[in-house]
């Protein structure tokens, strides 16, 4: 931004194009500083208050972080959420450029396929909750007739602690369909060329994908990594559904997500629930800051 | 699509070999590529199988054990049961309350906002537009709290507006997708405009917005679906039943009429769905090309 030496020397055509400029941008200012900067300074304070929600909040200091640290029920948030992140976010880059591979691999009835993996993306997230918990009921449900043909008994899923998180990463492979379209965009975009010359020096199709294709398309698995990771810090909505907010088994699927709502509007704590919300937004800074420094050597940016 | 131009000069015996080999191998390939796609589209289709089946049994059949994948007959009554019990009719009106105001909101502002970031030059604007982007790693959840205190005081809970009002002061996606588009527009054009004596704001009406109507429709797509579909605001904003949106009232039948039911959520829910599939199938290349718009120039 310029300083306010640089302001004074602005021409006159620099000055009105600035006051243009900043009218046409003027709705993203208020959104930004009433529905944003605002709230997030706000949000910072509060996590340092006593706030049950109709009374005033009382300064504490930083007594809402330190019972966050013995609060057994947040502690196994932090860990649901970095079990469901750890499985369902390298599962569902590999899945979304496995179908992408796939589908750039000249088929018929393009598509017809393409409809069919991208469908359950749009589709809204409560119906998809609503279809799941059906189809994991152990004693009605599809998922285990499946697996009962094959001979085997299948778990009690969502109502077992140890296979609830299974499932619900299992139903997150089913919305893959937007990385698809991405990977496929990005796959359509690597010169052929590179990939016949690579053909005419022997190399087989494994050495091919790993060292033309994904060093090609590596900014966008960057974005798709970085923005799954942020999704999946705050996945919400499927828990809720399926849990009816509780995050049952013995709080097997509580995430912070869900916590922190808990906190805030069935505890009425919204001091503590800020606090939870800055704790989560600090874990999604740091980690995609080390998303964009680890990936530094490893992704191409086509010589810009 | 491996080495179909490979093995060209061989003797000609070999050559047949080679060919007729070749064939094989091309052949088997063909094959594992539809076999894998056919193997995960099962996945994929699966639940909608099951949903759509599921719509149209009756309570008996529900618990039936190996699952009957076609009720006979089917009842398609649960579907009139849904729409009734459920005042699946309001929750639907209730949404394009929400839904439509929304799609005019995100269209006027992230177009304002977009070209104050394209097609206006001014010192320090990459700078602004950084800052845009950057707060798109913000998760919501950081902000909803003292938001909702403030909506709280204002009087707005159990009303549409803190659904809606926000929509009008940009959303930093739209604002990069529609800025990538209008960046990609001759200057030329612009400056004809200018010559002939329009203002800005003339220009960016009757020049600019013409052009970008491709890029609009993403928009007003996106956002259409994004209220359609979203849960987390309503639920924390609205809790009279009268004002339910589609999602909200769908959930809360799970917790109404429980699993001896299903039949009826499962048939609400295709209800739900149906909206979006109808206008996937309209604007199939505006969505595929949307989103790829989105993913690719970052």
């Amino acid at each position: 931004m310029p300083t306010h030496r640089r302001l004074h020397k602005l021409t006159k055509e620099e000055r009105r194009g600035l006051i243009t400029g900043l009218l046409f941008i003027s709705p993203w200012v208020i959104g930004f500083l009433a529905f944003r900067i605002v709230p997030f300074v706000m949000s910072l304070y509060y996590s340092f208050t006593f706030f049950p929600i109709l009374e005033s909040p009382k300064w504490i200091g930083l007594a809402n972080f330190r019972n966050l640290f013995t609060d057994g029920r947040f502690v196994s948030s932090l860990y649901n959420t970095a079990y469901y992140a750890f499985f369902a976010v390298p599962l569902g880059a590999f899945f979304g450029i496995l179908l992408a591979m796939l589908l750039n691999m000249k088929v018929k009835g393009m598509s017809i396929w393409r409809t069919i993996f991208y469908l359950p993306s749009i589709t809204p997230v409560v119906a998809t909750a609503l279809v799941w918990l059906w189809m994991f009921n152990p004693r009605g449900g599809i998922i285990n007739y499946v697996i009962s043909l094959v001979g085997l008994r299948g778990p009690g899923w969502l109502g077992d602690p140890v296979w609830a998180k299974p499932a619900l990463i299992l139903m997150s492979l089913w919305g893959v369909g937007t990385a698809v379209v991405i990977y496929l965009a990005a796959l359509q975009d690597v010169p052929r060329e590179l990939v016949e010359a690579s053909q005419l020096d022997g190399a087989h199709v494994l050495q091919q994908i790993r060292y033309i294709t994904l060093p090609m398309i590596s900014p966008v698995i960057l974005f798709n990594v970085i923005t799954g990771l942020i999704g999946a810090f705050q996945f919400f909505t499927e828990v809720h559904v399926m849990t009816g907010g509780s995050g049952s088994p013995a709080d097997s699927t509580l995430m912070m997500s869900i916590y922190l709502w808990q906190s805030a509007f069935q505890f009425f704590k919204m001091g503590y629930a800020s606090a939870q919300a800055w704790i989560m937004f600090v874990i999604i800074v740091v980690f995609t800051v080390i998303m964009f420094r680890v990936s530094g050597r490893a992704v191409y940016y086509g010589g810009r | 699509m491996a080495s179909q131009t490979s093995v060209i000069t061989l003797s000609q015996g070999s050559k047949h070999r080679q060919t007729a080999r070749h064939r094989l191998t091309i052949g088997i390939q063909e094959f594992a590529k539809y076999l894998a796609l056919v193997l995960f589209s099962a996945f994929f289709i699966l639940p909608w199988v099951w949903m759509i089946s599921t719509s149209l049994k009756n309570p008996q059949e529900l618990a039936v054990w190996p699952p009957i994948w076609i009720p006979h007959p089917p009842r398609w009554d649960n579907y009139v049961q849904a729409f009734a019990q459920a005042e699946f009719a309001r929750f639907f009106l209730n949404t394009l309350k929400i839904a439509l105001p929304s799609v005019i909101g995100a269209l006027i502002s992230n177009a304002l906002v977009a070209y104050g970031f394209s097609r206006v030059r001014w010192p320090g604007r990459d700078t602004v537009f950084a800052i845009v982007l950057a707060t798109m790693i913000l998760p919501g959840f950081v902000t909803f709290i003292p938001l909702y205190i403030v909506f709280h005081r204002l009087g707005w809970i159990n009303t549409y507006a803190p659904l809606v009002v926000p929509v009008f002061l940009a959303n930093p996606f739209f604002v990069f997708l529609l800025r990538q588009f209008f960046m990609g527009l001759p200057t030329e054009l612009s400056d004809a405009a200018r010559v002939d004596g329009a203002s800005e704001l003339g220009t960016f009406w009757m020049v600019i917005l013409p052009l970008a109507k491709p890029a609009l429709a993403v928009v007003a797509l996106f956002q259409f679906i994004g209220s359609w579909n979203d849960y987390f605001g309503p639920l924390i904003y609205l809790s009279d039943k009268s004002l339910y949106t589609v999602s909200l009232g769908i959930a809360n039948m799970r917790g109404s009429y429980g699993f001896n039911n299903y039949a009826w959520i499962m048939a609400a829910t295709v209800m739900s769905i149906v909206p979006i599939i109808v206008l996937f199938f309209f604007a199939q290349r505006t969505f595929i090309e949307g989103i790829a718009l989105t993913g690719l120039k970052g």
